[in-house]
């Protein structure tokens, strides 16, 4: 048995473009080997444009994203409004646009909650070390919503074709002020 | 005249075979089947490069081989069928996506490298495992069948080949070898090469084994097993591939049958297992030699199988 963080295999990453945000996953779930199902976006959502990318063990996962969103749903009655995006050490890729400053703001975490501020882009998974790669060759600063897709989508759809453990197609949310694009991508199925 | 006629009509025979000193300095000069290889000086050499390559018992050890594959061949009434995947992983870093797991053995009746319509004549050997040890040993297999065909004027049977490698393998059992191939040929009285190839004549009619051994496919692996059979899968897809094969596969299929089903074993595996995938390699085995059918990317044919067929409806095509 590997590294439980090998074990479903799976790549998120998220990206800051001119006042929107770009957060992109693969939908891979494994089992080792073996592709257990197509159908496993990593991408939840917890507020109007607040977005977490959760990548690792897949069981991780759900009770990680089930419990946020009981810790969301109580602040939001406890405080009588939607949370905004800024730091949560539980989460491995955070991505959104704040409400009140308008700004956009990507951050991630080590599993164990070490925060990454990042002014450019974020990436976690099986494919990250090939998520560096692209998105250093790809990402420039200001890139309008649909240039940042374009960048998004073929950072990753690169980077999981060299991953044996994430792909088969992926998801995309484009975050704007008020506005929010979620596209499919048609990625290769092996 | 008669001085004449005397002078064409010496026996046929007489510079038929090597001379006695020259076959003496043939089969007295063979090289050793077991090669003389360096290894780790350590107490126990095995255990050591296990330890250090095996990444099934450790995950972490210094040095990920290449392997991950899916291969399938099996015979039909027309020949045999020889697919492949492409894809070489090391770890779960995906190395190549184009990699050749077939490699053509016997490279005398080759003949010229440039891709044909025509049917080559020779044998097809499948690559899975460590991709090192599968193609030097393959070459080293290739040498020895020229080698068979330039001492005896005569092709190699399948059946040879096979026990060439299976016996080569065993020698080396428990060193950590990785290997599992497929050796595919069919060997008919065709077999007999032509004078031009090797420059002498053969008209004796004294055959070793079997003139007629027609379309015949071997499993040998890295234990030294050395299996001859109708329908092989070998690699981490195997088991998807078997899955499709077994359930469509008859010997009476067609030439054109033959194909598809080949080619839709090897997308099933590259679909499920995650370390198969990359481009669709098919031969077909025949009478008359080996022809090529393609080296495809799989991802068109995936969606044209899914959207045509409506199979794979597991994957999803719309948000």
């Amino acid at each position: 048995m590997g590294s439980p963080f090998d074990i479903n295999g799976g790549a998120c990453v998220a990206m800051v473009g001119k006042d929107c945000v770009a957060i992109a996953c693969d939908l891979r779930l494994g089992m080792q080997a073996l592709t257990i199902s197509n159908n496993f976006p990593k991408i939840f959502n917890y507020a109007p444009s607040t977005y977490l990318g959760l990548t690792g063990l897949a069981t991780d996962v759900n009770t990680v994203s089930d419990l946020f969103r009981y810790k969301v749903n109580m602040y939001r009655l406890r405080e009588e409004r939607h949370i905004s995006p800024r730091p949560w050490p539980t989460c491995p890729v955070l991505a959104g646009i704040n409400q009140t400053t308008g700004k956009p703001f990507i951050c991630g975490f080590d599993s164990i909650g070490c925060i990454d501020f990042a002014k450019d882009f974020i990436v976690s998974g099986t494919a990250s070390d090939q998520l560096f790669g692209t998105c250093e060759g790809l990402w420039e600063p200001d890139l309008g919503p649909e240039d940042l897709f374009e960048t998004i989508s073929q950072a990753l759809l690169s980077a999981v074709d060299r991953d044996a453990l994430s792909g088969w197609g992926a998801q995309v949310y484009i975050i704007e002020k008020d506005k929010v694009t979620q596209r499919l991508l048609k990625g290769r199925q092996d | 005249m008669d001085k004449i006629v005397a002078q064409y009509s010496r026996p046929s025979h007489q510079n038929e075979f090597y001379s006695e000193q020259e076959q003496q300095d043939l089969t007295e000069t063979l090289p050793p089947l077991s090669l003389k290889f360096a290894l780790p000086p350590v107490a126990n050499p095995s255990a050591f490069l296990r330890a250090m390559t095996d990444d099934h018992s450790n995950p972490s050890c210094p040095i990920k081989l290449a392997h991950g594959t899916t291969t399938l061949a099996f015979r039909f009434q027309g020949g045999i069928i020889v697919c492949t995947d492409s894809r070489a992983t090391a770890g779960n870093w995906i190395a190549s996506q184009t990699v050749k797991k077939v490699i053509p053995v016997s490279r005398l009746s080759r003949g010229e490298d440039k891709p044909s319509n025509e049917p080559t004549p020779g044998l097809l050997g499948t690559m899975a495992g460590g991709a090192a040890d599968c193609q030097y040993w393959l070459r080293y297999l290739s040498q020895q069948c020229t080698l068979h065909e330039i001492r005896h004027k005569r092709r190699i049977t399948v059946a040879a080949a096979s026990k060439i490698l299976a016996n080569l393998t065993y020698s080396y059992k428990g060193y950590g070898l990785s290997m599992g191939t497929m050796l595919a040929g069919v060997r008919t009285t065709a077999s007999f090469l032509p004078s031009n190839q090797v420059g002498l004549e053969l008209t004796s009619t004294a055959f070793i084994g079997n003139p007629q051994e027609g379309p015949a496919l071997y499993y040998i692996d890295s234990d030294g097993t050395r299996l001859p059979g109708n329908l092989f899968c070998v690699g981490s897809g195997q088991t998807f591939a078997y899955g499709v094969l077994d359930a469509n596969y008859r010997y009476d299929l067609t030439e054109e049958e033959a194909l598809a089903l080949g080619r839709r074993a090897i997308l099933a595996a590259m679909h499920r297992d995650a370390y198969s995938g990359g481009f669709i390699n098919l031969y077909h085995v025949k009478e008359e030699g080996w022809v090529h059918h393609g080296f495809d990317d799989m991802n068109p044919i995936f969606w044209k199988t899914k959207l045509e067929s409506g199979e794979f409806s597991n994957v999803t095509s719309e948000l």
